[in-house]
């Protein structure tokens, strides 16, 4: 069973939501397709607000949600079967053990998957008789995340899902991400971290102040700010204005220091070419050469006026 | 995107009434698996039960100590779990988040309720049937109607549930965890469940006899000691606890 393509999975127009004299979500919209969508922002920014009204938590104070086509909140009964949900933290009893706590959600669900497979796709396995409350904290999540899909969902929340792990269970978080959009899941994830959303999304939703900012697929947001710099060093008082000519136009060429150049434009594999070959035919050896790409933290950086991790 | 992998999507709910079976099997062992919650509905009641019976301490009047002492016995197994336990574990899983998960589940809000209270049962069912086999062998000889007996237990179940439900959905985890053992304590010892109520003054029993252990340890004790028929006024006492408990509980209960 596959949602209609042509239906986004996500449809969020002008939602606010209000905490006592708190604007949490203020005016937010946001279309989300099928694949994996990052919701990126930094703390407070409204984006855990955002998906647990998605998720039929938080009732809209006004603006309209859908979500597989359906109300989460007036037609709950019959989204709740075909959504994955992974909360911040907990859900789980402190008594239960992780494979106890796993079975259980299977069993709310017509079709799960095998658990015993899943336990040892995520390494649950060495969970053992250990209740929740011993678990390290990234068994702990690695558990969150196996109850939001054990239930075979068309979508998945996940919300922070590899807040606080190591980086090789977030790689192996990312993996699964992964697997799941090559199964038809779609995914839709809140990070505060740039690389998360580079590394994993098709569409990143950039959300500051309850409201989503920009989005796009990371390439575009990327592409669209700043053009991308290349540096390198070498001897002082290289002849830059014939560098110049070498390049494309609407390149740029400069000495920033002496023996410190600068080249910005569409710095591509073509346009280190050139710099290198230019430097070849000049007797220069360029050292300490580095491509500078434009990120999402830059673009963060650009349309807020903030550091991201602040 | 291919229709065959390991997560491909196939979402639908498990039949209700598989999902509330084993909702209620979990919150049992859950229960079960406790040492604080054994503590309060098995250690307590048992230790309660024959050290009193066996050393004279309290004047329990005419007749044997046990056949005084089992009914309020009962009645305080009654309390410590449909109050007490299930007021401090469902406290402890809104604090941390079971109830919110369990929310999004397909298991819809009645449905863990159901069998909340099944689990609730399942357990009352393990606890009296080991009291009453304790009781037998210290000398009990139980009196009375057995339908006015189940009318007391489940009436009083209700009403220890909404109040225990009321309790942990609207204060925090650790205040639930204390005034629900305060109010056991006060109970156990103001609601006649040991100690007779007729060792209290006049106007104090009075208003002792209208809490819903006093009505469900006189009740029992009025049917299984002394072969009364209907106890109304003690069903009445505890119908209007649970009606009450329950509306409030349902009225005021948050989920997180």
């Amino acid at each position: 069973m596959h949602s209609d393509p042509a239906v986004p999975v996500v449809q969020i127009q002008a939602l606010v939501k209000r905490y006592g004299p708190k604007t949490a979500v203020d005016g937010l919209d946001l279309v989300a397709r099928a694949g994996i969508t990052a919701v990126l922002g930094p703390n407070g920014a409204g984006k855990t607000t955002t998906v647990e009204t998605c998720e039929g938590y938080r009732r809209p104070d006004a603006g309209t949600v859908r979500v597989l086509g359906l109300d989460p909140v007036r037609q709950a009964a019959r989204l709740r079967p075909r959504i994955g949900v992974m909360l911040q933290s907990g859900g789980v009893y402190s008594g239960a053990r992780a494979d106890e706590m796993l079975r259980h959600v299977a069993k709310l669900h017509a079709h799960p998957l095998d658990v015993d497979a899943l336990i040892e796709r995520l390494g649950l396995g060495s969970c053992g008789r250990t209740s929740y409350r011993r678990l390290s904290g990234g068994q702990q999540q690695r558990l969150a995340l196996a109850m939001a899909v054990v239930g075979r969902p068309e979508l998945v929340f996940l919300d922070e899902p590899t807040a606080g792990l190591d980086p090789q269970a977030r790689r192996a978080t990312w993996e699964l991400v992964r697997e799941l959009r090559e199964d038809g899941v779609s995914v839709i994830l809140t990070t505060h971290h740039m690389d998360e959303a580079e590394q994993l999304a098709d569409d990143v939703a950039i959300v500051d102040a309850g409201k989503v900012i920009a989005q796009g697929s990371p390439e575009r947001l990327c592409r669209g700010g700043a053009e991308n710099t290349l540096r390198f060093s070498g001897r002082p008082g290289l002849d830059v204005a014939s560098l110049l000519k070498a390049l494309p136009s609407g390149s740029s060429a400069a000495e920033i220091v002496p023996g410190s150049y600068r080249v910005t434009g569409d710095v591509g594999p073509q346009l280190l070419a050139t710099v290198t070959s230019w430097c070849a035919q000049h007797g220069v050896m360029p050292e300490r050469i580095a491509v500078e790409r434009h990120t999402l933290e830059d673009v963060f950086l650009e349309l807020t006026g903030k550091e991201l991790r602040a | 995107m291919t229709a065959t992998g390991t997560y491909s999507p196939r979402p639908g709910a498990a039949p209700l009434g598989r999902m509330i079976a084993a909702q209620a099997a979990l919150e049992t062992r859950m229960l079960l698996r406790n040492g604080e919650q054994l503590l309060l509905t098995v250690v307590i009641p048992t230790l309660l039960l024959v050290l009193f019976s066996t050393v004279d301490i309290v004047d329990t009047g005419e007749g044997k100590a046990v056949d005084f002492l089992a009914p309020g016995v009962l009645a305080l197994a009654v309390m410590s779990t449909a109050f007490t336990g299930q007021a401090i574990a469902t406290g402890f899983e809104r604090r941390y988040g079971v109830l919110k998960r369990l929310a999004a589940s397909p298991l819809p809000r009645w449905g863990l309720m159901t069998a909340k209270s099944l689990s609730v049962l399942v357990t009352e069912v393990l606890q009296i049937a080991l009291l009453t086999v304790i009781a037998l062998a210290l000398g009990w000889s139980p009196r009375g109607n057995p339908v006015a007996v189940f009318l007391l237990l489940v009436l009083g179940t209700a009403a220890f549930s909404g109040l225990g439900l009321l309790m942990a959905g609207t204060l925090k985890a650790e205040a639930t965890l204390a005034a629900a053992n305060l109010v056991f304590l006060l109970l156990l010892v103001g609601g006649g469940v040991v100690v007779p109520l007729d060792k209290f003054p006049e106007a104090a029993r009075s208003v002792l006899e209208l809490l819903p252990i006093s009505a469900l340890s006189g009740g029992l004790r009025d049917v299984l000691q002394h072969g009364a028929g209907m106890p109304w006024g003690e069903l009445a006492v505890l119908t209007a606890w649970a009606v009450a408990g329950l509306a409030a509980a349902g009225r005021f209960f948050r989920w997180e």
